[in-house]
């Protein structure tokens, strides 16, 4: 490909500023430590671990929502909870819960589908506070069910038959194996042609629209994968419980912690959201005990990066270092 | 009978929602922004009423006279500095600053006053009521509410048309830089804006938190979403649509509420959402405005 589009003049056109056998050779790595985490880390760390991978999710979904399409949702717990049950749901009717995981994300992806069709009717703040309308309106739905539990909830069935040992390591690979594919998926996405429509939608929507982007079926593109992997993390968040209630499932906080952590990593990168989240846990670890103090301290942080640093921690660095961890575009090198 | 009460409560709610929804409907009519703040807002203005009035020497039903001008300045101030410059990034961050806003202030009333809920006392006024028959009780606070609500956008119509202020603040929101060249202040324009957004849903805030009870996330779940669904009802950008979407907002959740009280939240919801399907304009509104 690069021989077409630049003349030979000494130059070449790569990826990364780094070999690609290291972008590879070390996810292959790094993906080993993690699938063996439950065997070499104590239980508590795994649990941390599985919390992680969770906020990753979420915060890698947010990110393609407010930060590629610029659509920023405050109801994406609405989704949450509707993996949640969709899971919930699954289990009763006689499914395994591991088994039902991608069947449970893609009824929260469909779900999403007619959404997209009366929220695109508004823009800006008022398609946020309308996303959350739909939120608070799928948990009023929920909440009236009976046969899911109500405003109480239902524990998880078709776990009985694990031992407690198997139960975690099978909930923490569920959640990593979840966290490794929206990830991995996503990192494809942004590389595709659509990749390529969503950085233009996010650098200047109106140069987007006259070069012939189709931004209205992008966003809806955007919208329900997003939808998705929310409700694959609502699945993965329902085993790892494993007990589903709507206070839980549906609860803001979820979008507040995905939202902050994708600020302050870097809101519209690659890297954001993983920086973010591991901001996050080491906040988090460093207040435990000290109630919503977290959440106090890690949003007023994300007001003051979304104010006076607006790229977050990674467009700090790669401003600094012009170094890219996980290229998407392509770059002009000299031979 | 029972019809004609359900209706009749409906609309009375629909005074709150109103009250709720004018300040929102103003900010984002002159800057193109919503605070998604707003409703904390009204609840950290009803908690000052039940924690900081009684300290006063006057009677907790005049603690909105002390409570709403704090508020009309704190609006100025916070406008001239967190929403500023939070407008001169992008609309984007304006989105993202007043969702953290609304979250610190959620989550610190959670650690200051617990999650329980707080009443604004006013003693044995709040069970006055005029019964019209033996089906129908109009109570006289939410009469008084819903006529507040009425004489607020009034005079609100009447300050954006007739006063020199008001008609700078529709020159900022038609024009800004042709305001500005005119030699409008358009940071002062949008304070004065966000003084009067911030002071009317203090004042009804602290309306709500007489009527019924107060916690850290009514402001998100309830002022926000209602304010929010009102305006969109009656039609963005037109002030007596809101107070029309705020009484079918009413009207709506009374109905959910007279069949099952589960209901009457997700009553509202689907009106706004079949409105939006349906007339996305809302019922007042132009169809420019949704741009």
């Amino acid at each position: 490909m690069s021989a077409t589009l630049v003349p030979d003049v000494g130059r070449t056109v790569v990826r990364a500023n780094y070999h690609p056998a290291i972008l590879i050779g070390g996810s292959v790595v790094v993906a080993a430590l993690f699938t063996a985490a439950p065997w070499i880390l104590p239980v508590a760390w795994v649990s941390v671990l599985n919390n992680f991978f969770l906020l990753l999710i979420m915060a890698t979904m947010w990110n393609l929502l407010a930060g590629y399409a610029g659509m920023v949702s405050i109801g994406q717990q609405g989704f949450i909870g509707l993996g949640s049950y969709a899971l919930l749901y699954l289990a009763l009717k006689g499914m395994s819960p591991f088994a039902a995981i991608p069947l449970a994300a893609l009824i929260a992806g469909a779900i999403a589908v007619p959404v997209t069709f009366v929220l695109f009717r508004l823009r800006g703040g008022y398609f946020s506070v309308a996303t959350w309308v739909v939120a608070d309106s799928a948990m009023l739905v929920i909440l009236s069910i009976a046969y899911l539990g109500g405003g109480t909830g239902r524990p998880l069935p078709g776990l009985a038959n694990l031992s407690p040992t198997a139960y975690n390591h099978d909930s923490y690979l569920a959640t990593w194996l979840t966290a490794l594919v929206v990830s991995v998926g996503t990192y494809l996405l942004l590389r595709s042609r659509l990749g390529l429509v969503l950085a233009s939608m996010r650098d200047s929507e109106t140069a987007a629209r006259s070069s012939g982007a189709k931004v209205t079926s992008t966003r809806r593109w955007i919208f329900v994968i997003a939808a998705t992997g929310c409700g694959a993390a609502g699945a993965v968040l329902a085993i790892s419980q494993p007990f589903v209630q709507p206070g839980n499932a549906f609860n803001i906080n979820w979008l507040a912690e995905m939202l902050f952590a994708t600020i302050i990593g870097g809101i519209g990168t690659v890297e954001g959201p993983i920086i973010g989240t591991i901001v996050y846990f080491v906040l988090y670890q460093s207040l435990q005990g000290l109630g919503a103090w977290y959440l106090i301290i890690f949003g007023a942080l994300a007001v003051a990066v979304a104010l006076w640093q607006p790229g977050g921690v990674w467009g700090l660095v790669r401003d600094k270092t012009r170094f890219e961890l996980l290229p998407v575009g392509y770059r002009v090198r000299d031979k | 009978m029972t019809w004609t009460n359900v209706i009749v409560q409906g609309v009375l709610f629909g005074g709150f929602y109103a009250l709720f929804a004018c300040g929102l409907s103003l900010l984002f009519g002159v800057m193109r922004i919503i605070n998604l703040a707003h409703g904390d807002i009204a609840v950290v203005a009803g908690y000052t009423a039940v924690f900081l009035v009684p300290h006063l020497h006057v009677a907790e039903v005049w603690g909105f006279v002390v409570v709403v001008p704090i508020f009309a300045l704190v609006g100025y101030v916070l406008q001239r500095t967190l929403l500023q410059a939070a407008l001169d990034r992008s609309p984007l961050t304006t989105l993202l600053v007043t969702f953290g806003l609304s979250v610190l202030i959620e989550n610190l009333l959670l650690e200051i006053y617990t999650a329980n809920g707080q009443s604004v006392n006013i003693g044995s006024l709040i069970g006055n009521s005029w019964q019209v028959n033996s089906v129908i009780y109009v109570s006289w606070f939410q009469l008084v509410v819903l006529i507040v609500a009425v004489a607020v956008l009034g005079v609100l119509q009447v300050y954006l048309s007739k006063t020199s202020t008001g008609r700078l603040i529709r020159a900022v929101s038609d024009d800004r830089e042709a305001a500005q060249i005119c030699g409008a202040n358009y940071r002062h324009i949008f304070g004065i804006a966000a003084a009067i957004a911030v002071a009317t849903v203090a004042l009804a805030g602290i309306s709500y938190g007489i009527l019924t009870e107060l916690t850290p996330t009514t402001g998100g779940s309830q002022v926000l979403l209602y304010a929010f669904e009102a305006v969109v009802i009656g039609g963005i950008g037109s002030l007596w649509g809101t107070l029309i979407g705020g009484i079918l907002l009413g009207v709506a959740q009374q109905i959910g509420a007279h069949y099952n009280p589960a209901y009457q939240v997700l009553a509202g919801h689907l009106l706004f959402l079949a409105i939006l399907a349906l007339r996305p304009q809302g019922l007042f509104g132009k169809k420019e405005a949704l741009a």
